[in-house]
């Protein structure tokens, strides 16, 4: 099976009001299909859809109009959850229990006997780097990062072919989100696919395969990220680095290349050209004025301006 | 890759034992000292005072608060069962497991009629024991068909409470199923006052509410008790078949409603 979720132009209103009541659009014909084995990053500004999407998605929230699949069943069959995990966005629990008790208690609701239950609570807790010393207390007295990691633990314990998480990293310290995108990194390996949105940038660049970056309930881009970072620029850049001179000593002959523009810095100036054929004119003018080139590079677009552009629609 | 889960009956046991870990944890048991403190007492105090009369005014009183506490119970963790799963968000995560909503719901249900038997059981001991106490044994056996009785009148309660708040909130449940707690009660005469009645529609509206409500007064057998009466096999029987016929549907309604709600 080549894709492991499927959305077919789905879409949901909510009511609000308490008497004359006004549908609000949160989603609006989201199609999107996502291949297995990959961590698949979904983006999008507050608002946006995401939450509702996963929602959906979970059988949380029923849609308006369209439809979706997971593993090949409808999101309407109970059944499926068995071979899928969730991780909610600032996951609640039932805090008169342990971590121990509640994962626990989620393994019996797969069937599993006790010595599945004890064997999978263990390596669980211990994999998303929760001491030992705190699996028995209440989950009352647990801080936001320690509930996001048994958050993470429960959503793993019956071995998911696809774990969706909301923002898993929301709540960690930086070593517990490099701790958690080791642990995410780890469950691709073993070919589990992971469905995550986050707000959370560096986490996508470092971890998605694909992305799909929604805008006010529409779906705004999609696809492979390093694709989408290069076809995204309107126009390609490369930087001149130089040093030696001073920006405003040339910066009259660069803006007088088609595009180019100048910025100081340290002992020198880098210098943006639209045109690998304007490279030798950037060159003389360095020269000429006594400077040397330092490096040539193509400038990349960031995912921050990427997520800007698609979110705002600047 | 796993692909298993529970079956039915195993996973509605979970969800039951685990509102039943919750109601322990909250300490709804702790009502048991206080119902504890005041049957010990009013034995003490009424083996001193009412000559004769001990042993009918500990059964009057001792199961009519039993009564009362397991209602309050039933009427205040039933209104707060599913809702408070709602708004704390742990639906989330139990609903992203292999579990049905009907599932959730029946199991729920159990878990807190479980821990009703627990309340209702100990709390007859208390009267047995205070019967004892009083020197009366005979009637210390003979409370439990009434123990019976108010623990399956408190299912229907606690189903009417979770109906209720299926669909509303909690204060609003709370007040609706104490009314239906008070008019079940007087179903009998209810169904009296509307035969006596002139008008039709009035006679019409009376008889609809006496036909839909339940009629708790089928439970009642406190005063019987107390003169040392024991119910037929016959009127127990049926008054359990109609709690449990009662209940099934309490619950279809309830199920049928939580399965469309959307958990926003």
């Amino acid at each position: 099976m080549e894709y492991v979720v499927e959305i077919i132009d789905l879409s949901k209103d909510y009511e609000t009001g308490f008497w004359r009541k006004k549908r609000v659009r949160a989603l609006d014909g989201l199609s999107l299909n996502v291949r297995g084995g990959q961590i698949f990053g979904f983006l999008g500004g507050n608002g946006a859809g995401k939450t509702t999407t996963i929602k959906l998605l979970m059988s949380l929230i029923f849609p308006t109009e369209g439809s979706a699949k997971i593993l090949g069943s409808d999101i309407s069959d109970v059944q499926m959850h068995s071979r899928i995990g969730y991780c909610p966005e600032n996951p609640y629990f039932y805090d008169y229990l342990t971590a121990i008790e509640l994962m626990d208690h989620f393994g019996r609701l797969f069937g599993y006997d006790a010595a599945k239950r004890r064997l999978r609570t263990e390596e669980l807790l211990t994999s998303v780097g929760l001491q030992e010393k705190d699996w028995k207390k209440q989950l009352r007295k647990y801080s936001k990062g320690m509930l996001q990691r048994v958050g993470l633990a429960q959503s793993l314990i019956n071995e998911p072919e696809i774990v969706f998480m909301d923002e898993p990293m929301s709540g960690l310290d930086p070593v517990g989100r490099r701790e958690i995108r080791e642990l995410i990194a780890g469950l691709r390996e073993k070919g589990v696919t992971i469905f995550m949105s986050t707000h959370i940038l560096s986490d996508i660049e470092a971890l998605c395969d694909e992305v799909a970056i929604l805008r006010n309930g529409k779906l705004a881009a999609n696809g492979n990220l390093s694709d989408l970072l290069a076809s995204s620029g309107e126009e390609r850049v490369l930087e001149v680095s130089v040093q030696g001179i001073r920006a405003d000593a040339i910066r009259e002959a660069v803006e007088f290349i088609a595009g180019a523009s100048i910025i100081s810095k340290p002992n020198g100036a880098n210098i943006q050209i639209l045109d690998e054929t304007d490279i030798d004119a950037v060159l003389k003018i360095t020269r000429e004025a006594g400077g040397s080139l330092t490096s040539i590079q193509p400038v990349k677009q960031s995912l921050e301006e990427l997520f800007v552009k698609e979110t705002t629609g600047a | 890759m796993a692909n298993e889960s529970a079956r039915l009956p195993s996973r509605i046991l979970t969800i039951s034992r685990n509102a039943f870990r919750e109601a322990v944890r909250d300490r709804i048991l702790y009502n048991l000292i206080l119902f504890v403190l005041l049957i010990t007492a009013s034995a003490i105090f009424l083996s001193e005072l009412s000559a004769g009369q001990e042993s009918r005014v500990i059964v009057n009183l001792g199961l009519s608060v039993l009564l009362i506490f397991g209602t309050f119970i039933s009427i205040f963790v039933g209104v707060s069962l599913v809702w408070k799963e709602i708004e704390k968000r742990t639906v989330y995560s139990i609903f992203s497991k292999p579990i049905g909503r009907g599932e959730f719901i029946i199991g729920k249900y159990i878990g807190l009629c479980l821990t009703l038997l627990v309340n209702v059981a100990i709390m007859g001991v208390g009267v047995s024991l205070a019967l004892l106490y009083v020197g009366n044994a005979s009637l210390a056996g003979k409370i439990w068909p009434a123990v019976l009785l108010i623990f399956f009148e408190l299912t229907i309660v606690t189903a009417v409470a979770i109906m209720f708040s299926s669909f509303s909130t909690p204060a609003l449940s709370a007040l609706l199923t104490f009314f239906v707690f008070i008019i079940g009660n007087f179903s009998t005469s209810l169904c009296e006052l509307a035969q006596g009645m002139n008008s039709t529609v009035a006679r019409g509206v009376f008889e609809g509410i006496y036909y839909l409500l339940p009629n708790l007064s089928h439970f009642s057998f406190i005063t019987e008790t107390s003169n040392g009466m024991m119910p037929p096999a016959s009127m127990v029987g049926g008054s359990i078949l109609y709690a449990v016929v009662y209940d099934i549907i309490l619950l279809t309604i309830t199920v049928l409603v939580f399965t469309r709600r959307n958990f926003k």
